[in-house]
């Protein structure tokens, strides 16, 4: 049976022409710039100083906390000092800057290709290696893993969800991991399910990933308490709440976390990062990236070291590709707009995607002529359109009277709307003025 | 090379546009207006070739010259307003009628209140129970189709008159169906051998633009279905309760405005209801409302003040009918 939430969300055209791109290691030069900060939380604290000799895979920020992340060098070389770098959006942050000289490893991470599918660790065990090796969730929230997995009192996890559902157009570096790394993503699912004391996972998957769907399924016989799930493909199945009722039926409560269903969410990439770290004793450092995009000659899904900057990436597809209007980090319908080059990757970066002059510009607003296509399309059931109009006329309490917090931010109602109306944007806007998230300058 | 654009997501946009959406209305309705020009000939072409134009050049002119905005009639909005309020209109009314009810349409109905998207009221249908109101006899002098013109008889009464006729001179049903004024089956309801206005004589093309519309989903089944799902079953009770006072439910599914005002008038978007559930309270409404005016009412037809009464509701409907958020706490 394919399985899918009941109302609203979109389907675009799904545009996945890397999908036959096989995971290609990208190799690091020159010089790369790790941010301090790759995580929601308290960012982690510099142990390394100028000067120094770092390896691949070496602690360079310790956690600042419970809610912060450890952070890794992605190379081997001599640490240039520690500079306030600008990011895709061109905000500076504290990056250390390290010079590649080789690849030297450090010892202890297990690089042979062989499986490790020894499941003796305990959950303690488990945690302690997800925390040591900074893992953050790569959906693209970064939020860390160990947190996430840190069932709170009085709650029940019941369930490990997997979100395979890669509902985003383009991109496809989950679904290459779940063609190429199979068996190692089933095992990371084990750990998972010891690591919270479950035994039932579910991996979703939308049936546009019909390979994937049978490759799994075929693993998945060896390893017990996984199902793998087929989803009807639509965006924003890979949404936490639109996932979990996809998969087990049930809606978070509003303003509830999802273990209030039982549920704990990870993304495909985390799941292999959890194998990686526990059974290898890796640390997230690397991750991969689609590069895609219409008017590019080759599609790529690389493997990619955290640090190394977009620059590279580029040349590495041969260049900005002509009448490219937008690049954007991530997905097309919630990455970001790049304006920096040469901005170093980060944990949650999954795709580069270059995006036509034609496709890039929105088109002229016009009168909202009530289609109510936006109410159909919006997977958390608010009214779009009512939002929209409140949050331009900055009317806080009554945004906040019709729920505006619940708004996740998918752009499904300005995808549909036919006067194409900014409507998320004022949402957005509306939301965080409402929430008071920022405050408006005096 | 250009500069990149910087702009929040989403990046892509999906397909729908205005313009599309109201060329997708004129496509659904060329069947329509195919069998229209074919049983009401060159008087047919006339009245909906003045209606569109003088509701397009209506709408440029206000816009111009008294809203002084930039005219929009690009977006085909008039020209679907044009073609809804031709096809309300008998083939046979005199052109300066039809420029007063283009006027009113465009003019009270739509641009008052500020232009397209904020009109309460379906703007075609204010110009319709305009002409109605000043112009009764015109506007109820109904052309038979060119097939079933005889030499002594060019006007007939529409299937709805002939039985609210037949009533009030205290006939049944049966009798009024064995009398020589009906003269019509319900096979030539379905395919448009039967005297009306332009668009309500083929049950069959309007229903060919419903699934097209469906299928471009320019509109959703909702309000639709739950008009025709009220007329079956109030009328169904009346029907089963009376046989020879009222006649079944088919028949006012296929006779009158039924179809055109359920699929192409009632569904106007801006004179909707916003969520799936209002759409039903909505269309419910105007079933029942139109088998009330039909069976009880002065008028042998309703549909279009039925309309007009469930385009003033639908603020209030607005605010009752909610979409139910995602995991709402009581």
């Amino acid at each position: 049976m394919i399985k899918t939430f009941n109302r609203g969300g979109v389907h675009p055209p799904e545009n996945k022409i890397s999908r036959n791109a096989a995971l290609e290691q990208l190799v690091p030069e020159g010089i790369i710039r790790i941010f301090i900060s790759q995580h929601i939380g308290a960012p982690a604290e510099c142990i390394v100083a100028k000067g120094d000799k770092v390896k691949t895979g070496q602690l360079i920020a310790k956690a600042n906390g419970f809610v912060s992340a450890n952070v890794h060098s992605s190379v081997s070389g001599t640490v240039l000092g520690i500079e306030n770098i600008a990011d895709y959006q061109g905000i500076k942050k504290p990056a250390v800057c390290i010079q590649v000289e080789g690849d030297e490893w450090e010892e202890s991470i297990d690089r042979s290709a062989e499986i490790n599918r020894d499941l003796s660790k305990t959950s303690e065990e488990i945690l302690a290696k997800i925390t040591e090796a900074g893992l953050v969730g790569l959906g693209g929230a970064t939020f860390p893993t160990h947190v996430k997995l840190a069932v709170p009192k009085g709650k029940t996890a019941k369930a490990i969800i997997i979100n395979g559902a890669e509902c985003e157009p383009y991109l496809t570096s989950d679904h290459r991991v779940m063609l190429e790394r199979g068996e190692e993503l089933l095992i990371g699912v084990q750990l998972l399910k010891k690591a919270v004391n479950v035994d039932k996972a579910y991996i979703g998957i939308e049936t546009n990933k019909q390979d994937a769907i049978d490759s799994l399924k075929k693993t998945a016989v060896n390893y017990s308490g996984i199902e793998i799930v087929s989803l009807e493909p639509k965006y924003p199945q890979g949404g936490e709440k639109q996932l979990i009722k996809s998969i087990t039926g049930i809606e978070v409560p509003d303003r509830a976390l999802p273990i209030e269903t039982g549920c704990i969410v990870s993304n495909i990439c985390t799941t292999l990062a959890v194998y990686e770290a526990v059974q290898k004793n890796k640390p997230l450092f690397e991750n991969s990236i689609t590069v895609t995009g219409k008017n590019l000659k080759i599609q790529k899904n690389f493997i990619v070291r955290v640090g190394t900057p977009l620059s590279q990436l580029i040349k590495a597809i041969g260049g900005i590709p002509e009448n490219t209007g937008k690049i954007i980090s991530g997905g097309p319908m919630m990455g970001r707009a790049v304006s920096n080059l040469e901005a170093p990757t980060m944990k949650g970066s999954g795709a580069v995607l270059f995006i036509t002059d034609d496709e890039a510009k929105r088109g002229t607003k016009s009168n909202c002529i009530r289609c109510s296509k936006c109410v159909a399309a919006c997977p958390m059931r608010l009214q779009p359109f009512l939002l929209y109009k409140l949050a331009e006329r900055n009317m806080l309490e009554e945004l906040k009277e019709i729920s505006v917090h619940a708004c996740i931010e998918c752009g499904c109602c300005l995808y549909t709307c036919p006067a194409n109306l900014p409507l998320v944007d004022y949402i957005r806007l509306g939301k965080t003025r409402a929430m008071k998230l920022i405050v408006k300058p005096k | 090379m250009n500069k990149l654009i910087i702009s929040p997501s989403p990046h892509v946009h999906g397909e729908f546009s205005t313009k599309r959406l109201m060329r997708d209305v004129v496509i659904a309705l060329l069947p329509a207006l195919l069998v229209s020009f074919y049983f009401f000939g060159f008087g047919a072409v006339k009245v909906v070739g003045l209606s569109v134009i003088s509701c397009v050049v209506f709408e440029f002119l206000i816009q111009k010259f008294l809203l002084k905005t930039a005219p929009s009639i690009n977006d085909l909005s008039a020209v679907v307003t044009g073609l809804i309020l031709s096809l309300n209109l008998p083939s046979n009314l005199p052109w300066w009628i039809v420029i007063i009810g283009s006027l009113i349409a465009i003019g009270v109905g739509k641009m008052v209140f500020g232009g397209l998207g904020n009109n309460p009221f379906n703007p075609a249908l204010v110009g319709r129970v305009f002409l109605l109101i000043a112009r009764p006899v015109e506007m109820t002098t109904w052309p038979l189709p060119l097939t079933a013109v005889t030499p002594d008889a060019t006007t007939g009464a529409t299937p709805l008159a002939i039985i609210k006729e037949g009533l009030k001179n205290g006939l049944t049903i049966d009798q009024i169906k064995e009398s020589s004024d009906y003269t019509f089956s319900y096979l030539d309801t379905l395919f448009g051998q039967i005297g009306g206005s332009l668009g309500e004589v083929s049950a069959v093309a309007l229903l060919l633009g419903f699934a097209y519309l469906l299928v471009r989903k320019v509109i959703t089944w909702h309000i639709p279905v739950s008009i025709f799902a009220a007329v079956i079953v109030f009328s169904g009770i009346l029907h089963f309760a009376n046989p020879d006072r009222f006649i079944d439910p088919l028949f006012h599914l296929l006779t009158g405005g039924m179809i055109l005002g359920a699929v192409y008038m009632a569904t106007d978007y801006v004179t909707s209801p916003m969520t799936l559930k209002g759409m039903m309270v909505y269309g419910t409404g105007i079933g029942l409302l139109t088998i009330l005016i039909r069976t009880f009412g002065s008028y042998p037809e309703g549909i279009s003040f039925a309309i007009l009464f469930m385009n003033a509701i639908v603020p209030l409907i607005n605010k009752y009918m909610k979409p139910k958020l995602f995991g709402e706490v009581k």
